[in-house]
C-alpha cells in the first residue's frame, strides 16, 4: 500500500492503495465514484472510460501510481455544475439513448473527449472514436445521434 | 374477450364485463392490505399516502409508481407508470418511479422475461390507477357533498361544475381513508393521452449523471468484497486448493471452498450451474480479489457422468449430464449425426415421404448456430448479507421470485426470513434468470458472517456457462413440376436442446409437413438467451425461404405472403399458432416502408412471430472490402397497443443492432470443455462502425392487448442479414458467425 495525492473532478484527495491499483477501482472501491463501470478489465469496452487532462482514457488499465496530480474526471464530475449538465449529457437525455444504461457513462467520457478535441465530428470520426465503446443494448445509432444534437449546441 | 385470456396472473381478475361507457370493467380483490391504509391514516411518516401497493401520492401533489418487474433497460421504470398514469388521470410531470420490493403478496409474477412484462401487468396497473383514481374521487365526493359521479378529475386535479376542486396531493390523506372499489372500469383506448405517446426515461438524469442505480454499485458500511474462482473447463470440480498460495496477500481475508447446492439438492427450474465447488476469497478491494485469483492454486478433477434432478414449472424431472470434456467439432458431428438419423417426430401432416419421393426438385440446406455468450455490460455480481436467523440479498436478476425459493432452501432459513431488493440491471438477455451466483454470494456472506458484494471478472462472466445452446438444422422442401411447394421438412438438432416449432410458420401453409427434432447430452450450461431457440430457427427458416423464393422464381416477399394467404383461407392441421393476418401485416408494412418494390438492388428480408409479436426487418446492405456497411435497416412490428412509443422503437432498433452483431461475430467454441474466449478482446461484439447508418421503425398501429418487443424484432434480423448478404455478394450464408465466411 502507498499514499497517493490524486484530482477527483476538482477535487484533492489521498488515497491508500497498492501502486499497482487501476484507476477504476480506486475511483469504485476507495472513492466511492461508482459511475466510472467496470465491464472487462482488459481495455477493451470502454465503459470505465474517464478523462485525464481531458483526454478519455481506459481506467481499468491506468494504475493509481501513472496519474499523478493530473486532473481525473468522471461521469460524477462531467456536468458543468449541480444545474446545468454537459452537452453531451443534455443530448443524451434529448435522444432518450439509454437502455441498461450500465455502458452510458463511458459512452458519454469517450462522446465529449471526441467533441473537445473534434467539436464538428463526421460519422466518420465518430465511428472512429467511438470504436471502443461496446453497448451490448445496441444503442450505436442514437449514440451517434446524441453526439451531433451535442456538437451543435456546444 | 381478448383481454381475458391473456390477462395471466396467478391475482384472480375474474368477472370481466363491459360497462355501461362501454370501457371494460374488471373485478379484483388484490392490494392495498387494510393493515397498510390503517397504518397511513395514524402515522403517515413519509407523507407518501399509500393507494395500493403501486401507487403513493404525497400531499405535495408528487405520485410515486413502484414498479414490481425488474429492469434490465427494456423501459419498465418509464412505461409502467404510463399506465397507471394513464388510468388515474394524472399529470405526468408528478409522476416519480421507484423499484418495487420483492413483495409476492401484492405484485403477481416479479420476472422480467419472455417479453412479458408488459403483457402480463397491463390490466394491474390500469386497475392500480383507476381504483385510485376512484379513491379520490370518492373522497372528494364526500368532502364536497356531491355525487360520487359528478366528480371529474384531469391533469392530477379533482372538480366539481359547482367550482369545487382539489389537487391528488390535496386529497391523498382523505383518498388513502376510502375503500378500495371491487370493480373500476376502463378508459377506452381513443381516450389515451398517455399510453401511446412518446415520455423520456424517468432515470434518464440518474443514468446520465452516473448514479449508483446497479447491482455492481452496492456500496454498505463494513462490507467485504468476494470473488470466486471456478474450474478451467467444463466437466471439471474441485479436487484441492492451496490457501497459503494467497493468504499472506494484502486485503486478501479469508479464502474457503464453497458448494453452491448441497449434494443430493433437487434444483428449481432456474438453478442450472455448471459448476457446483469452487473456491471463494474475501477480501478488501476488488482489485486485490482480482490479483489474488490469479495466483490461487487449485487442483481440479473430471466429473463423473450422473444425472440431474430438476423441477419444471410443473412437475420433476431428471437431465443427464455427461462427464466428458466437451469440443465444438464433436458437438458438431453429433448433431449431424441427429440430423442424418432417425429422431423424434415432434408434426406430421398429409404424406411429407410420399411428396419428397415424387417432387421435381428438392431444395436441402444445412444451417449451423454457434453456442453464444450473453456479454451482459455488467457483470454478474449480488450483495448478500446473512445472519444466523435471517438474511438481506441484493442485486440484479430478472426473477426474484425463483430464487427466494432457492436460497431459502440452501441457507435453511424460512422464506419470510430472506428480504430481496432488486436493483437496475446492466443487460440481462436471459442470463440474469439464472442467479447462481446469488446462491453463492449467500454461501459466501454465511461463511463469513458479513455483507458481501461478489463481483465476477469478466472471465468469469464469459466462461461460466448459461450460453445460448448451439444448434443445428436440416431444412426441405419439395416442388412439383409446375414449382408448386408440395412438402416441408424441418428437422433440428441442439446442444443440449431442439430447437423445432413444430406448429410455427410454415405449418399449415404447406399441404405435406414434417417436423422434427433432438438433442446432445452436454454438460455446458445453456440458457434463454433474447428468444431463445427462435433467434436460430428463424435465422435458418427465413434464410431458407428466401433461397426457396430464389428457385421457384418469386419475390420472397410474395412467396411469404402466398404461403400465409394459404395459410388463412385453407389451413393444415389444427394447432398452427399464429395469425396469418398480423403475419402478412408486418410484411407489407415492411415492404411499403423499406421502398423494396422500388429498389434496384436485392434486399434482406425476414418476419418473424414469437414471443406473441410479429416483426419483419428489411436491410438494405453493400460489401465494402469484406465488410458489410449497412445503409438503411426498415423494421415493422406489430406488438399490439404500444405504450412508449419511442421507447418502443428504441427496444426494436436495439434488437436489430443485437441481432446484427450476433449474426456477424457471437461465437463461443469449446476444446476439452475450455471456452476459448474468455473476454471481450477475443469475443467479438458489434461496434459503432459496424452498426447501421439508419433503422427506421414502423408499429402497425392496433388496439389489440399489448405484448412485447424485448424479442420479437431479433430474430429475423438474422436472416435479414443473411438474404442482404446474399444479394451483396450472390453467396449464401449458412453458418453463422458470418464473419466467417466474410473473411474466407
Amino acid at each position: 500500500m502507498a499514499l497517493f495525492k490524486l484530482n477527483v473532478n476538482d477535487q484533492p484527495v489521498n488515497v491508500d492503495v497498492d501502486p499497482d491499483t487501476p484507476m477504476l477501482w480506486v475511483l469504485r472501491d476507495t472513492l466511492n465514484y461508482v459511475g466510472t463501470k467496470f465491464g472487462c478489465g482488459a481495455g477493451a469496452c470502454g465503459a470505465c472510460t474517464i478523462h485525464i487532462n481531458g483526454v478519455a482514457v481506459r481506467s481499468c488499465q491506468l494504475p493509481v501510481s501513472a496519474v499523478g496530480e493530473q486532473a481525473i474526471t468522471t461521469i460524477e464530475g462531467l456536468a458543468y455544475n449541480a444545474a446545468e449538465l454537459h452537452p453531451v449529457q443534455q443530448a443524451w437525455l434529448e435522444h432518450d439513448v439509454a437502455q441498461c444504461g450500465y455502458c452510458q457513462p463511458g459512452q458519454m467520457m469517450s462522446a465529449a473527449a471526441l467533441l473537445k478535441q473534434n467539436p464538428n465530428p463526421s460519422d466518420a470520426d465518430i465511428d472512429a472514436f467511438m470504436q471502443g465503446n461496446i453497448c451490448r443494448c445496441g444503442t450505436y445509432t442514437r449514440i451517434r445521434a446524441a453526439i451531433k444534437s451535442a456538437a451543435a449546441k456546444a | 374477450m381478448t383481454i381475458l385470456k391473456t390477462a395471466v396472473g396467478r391475482r384472480s381478475f375474474l368477472k370481466a364485463s363491459v360497462a355501461a361507457s362501454g370501457g371494460l370493467t374488471i373485478g379484483f380483490s388484490l392490494f392495498a392490505a387494510p393493515q397498510t391504509l390503517a397504518a397511513n391514516a395514524k402515522t403517515a411518516p413519509d407523507h407518501w399516502f399509500e393507494m395500493n401497493a403501486f401507487l403513493s401520492i404525497n400531499p405535495d401533489g408528487s405520485i410515486k409508481v413502484k414498479v414490481q418487474n425488474p429492469e434490465f433497460g427494456q423501459g419498465l421504470m418509464t412505461s409502467f407508470p404510463m399506465i397507471a398514469a394513464e388510468e388515474l388521470d394524472a399529470a405526468w410531470d408528478d409522476i416519480q418511479t421507484e423499484m418495487a420490493p420483492f413483495a409476492l403478496q401484492n405484485y403477481n409474477w416479479q420476472f422480467s422475461g419472455g417479453s412479458r412484462s408488459i403483457n402480463r401487468n397491463f390490466d394491474t396497473l390500469r386497475m392500480a390507477g383507476a381504483s385510485a383514481r376512484h379513491m379520490l374521487r370518492s373522497a372528494a365526493a364526500q368532502q364536497w357533498g356531491v355525487p360520487l359521479t359528478e366528480v371529474n378529475t384531469s391533469n392530477s386535479q379533482l372538480t366539481h361544475a359547482n367550482g369545487k376542486k382539489a389537487t391528488y396531493g390535496e386529497m391523498a390523506a382523505a383518498a388513502a381513508l376510502q375503500a378500495v372499489p371491487k370493480e373500476v372500469p376502463f378508459k377506452d383506448s381513443k381516450q389515451y393521452s398517455i399510453i401511446g405517446s412518446s415520455r423520456k426515461n424517468l432515470q434518464g438524469k440518474d443514468i446520465v449523471t452516473g448514479h449508483g442505480l446497479f447491482g455492481i454499485d452496492q456500496r454498505v458500511d463494513g462490507m467485504l468484497y468476494a470473488a470466486i474462482v471456478h474450474p478451467p473447463a467444463f466437466g471439471l470440480t474441485l479436487e484441492s486448493f492451496d490457501a497459503d498460495s494467497i493468504k499472506g496477500l494484502p486485503g486478501v481475508r479469508d479464502v474457503f471452498a464453497i458448494k453452491t447446492y448441497l449434494d443430493g439438492y433437487l434444483q428449481n427450474y432456474f438453478d442450472t450451474n455448471a459448476f457446483t465447488e469452487m473456491v471463494a476469497i474475501v477480501g478488501d478491494s476488488t482489485w486485490q480479489l482480482l490479483k489474488a485469483k490469479k495466483q490461487l492454486k487449485a487442483t481440479w478433477k473430471q466429473m463423473p457422468d450422473r444425472e440431474e434432478d430438476y423441477r419444471t414449472f410443473t412437475s420433476k424431472a431428471k437431465r443427464f449430464i455427461p462427464g466428458a470434456l466437451e469440443s465444438t467439432d464433436k458437438h458438431n458431428a453429433a448433431m449431424d449425426a441427429l440430423l442424418d438419423g432417425e429422431i423424434k417426430v415432434d408434426r406430421r401432416d398429409g404424406n411429407p415421404e410420399e411428396a419428397f419421393a415424387n417432387a421435381a426438385t428438392i431444395l436441402e440446406r444445412r444451417y449451423h448456430g454457434p453456442y453464444l455468450a450473453h456479454n451482459t455490460m455488467e457483470p454478474m455480481n449480488f450483495f448478500a448479507d446473512v445472519k444466523a436467523d435471517s438474511a438481506y440479498l441484493s442485486g440484479p436478476h430478472q426473477g426474484p421470485m425463483f430464487v427466494h425459493d432457492t436460497v431459502a432452501q440452501r441457507l435453511g432459513l424460512p422464506k419470510e426470513k430472506i428480504t430481496f431488493d432488486m436493483t437496475r440491471m446492466g443487460g440481462g438477455f436471459g442470463r440474469r434468470a439464472y442467479p447462481h451466483f446469488a446462491v453463492e454470494a449467500a454461501v459466501i456472506s454465511k461463511h463469513v458472517g458479513k455483507p458481501v458484494l461478489l463481483t465476477y471478472s469478466r472471465e468469469d462472466d464469459m466462461t461460466m456457462g448459461i450460453y445460448r445452446p448451439s444448434y443445428r438444422v436440416k431444412l426441405r422442401a419439395a416442388l412439383d413440376a409446375n414449382n408448386n411447394l408440395i412438402a416441408y421438412h424441418v428437422k433440428s438438432a441442439g446442444v443440449p436442446e431442439a430447437c423445432t416449432f413444430a406448429n410455427r410458420f410454415p405449418a399449415g401453409a404447406v399441404d405435406n409437413y414434417l417436423a422434427e427434432g433432438a438433442a446432445v447430452d452436454s454438460n455446458i450450461t445453456t440458457g434463454a438467451f433474447r428468444a431463445p431457440r427462435s433467434n436460430f430457427m428463424a435465422a435458418a427458416e427465413q434464410s431458407f425461404l428466401d433461397e426457396l423464393a430464389e428457385v421457384m422464381g418469386k419475390d420472397p416477399i410474395d412467396l411469404r405472403l402466398e404461403l400465409l394467404a394459404k395459410a388463412k383461407a385453407n389451413p393444415v392441421g389444427e394447432k398452427n399458432d399464429y395469425d396469418a393476418d398480423r403475419y402478412m401485416g408486418v410484411l407489407k408494412l415492411a415492404r411499403e416502408k423499406s421502398g423494396w418494390d422500388n429498389s434496384n438492388k436485392k434486399l434482406g428480408v425476414a418476419a418473424y412471430f414469437c414471443h406473441a409479436s410479429y416483426a419483419a426487418t428489411v436491410i438494405d446492405l453493400d460489401v465494402v472490402d469484406g465488410k458489410p456497411v449497412f445503409n438503411k435497416v426498415t423494421s415493422a412490428v406489430d406488438c399490439g397497443t404500444l405504450v412508449n412509443h419511442d421507447a418502443a422503437v428504441n427496444m426494436a432498433q436495439g434488437g436489430i443492432i443485437d441481432a446484427i452483431g450476433n449474426a456477424l461475430f457471437g461465437e463461443m467454441t469449446f476444446v476439452d470443455g475450455v471456452p476459448q474466449k474468455q473476454n471481450l478482446d477475443s469475443y467479438r461484439m458489434i461496434r459503432m462502425s459496424e452498426a447501421p447508418k439508419s433503422i427506421d421503425v414502423h408499429f402497425v398501429e392496433s388496439n389489440v392487448y399489448p405484448t412485447g418487443l424485448g424479442e420479437p424484432p431479433f430474430p429475423p434480423t438474422f436472416a435479414a442479414v443473411a438474404n442482404a448478404l446474399h444479394g451483396a455478394t450472390g453467396k449464401r450464408f449458412y453458418n453463422m458467425p458470418f464473419v466467417n465466411q466474410l473473411k474466407g
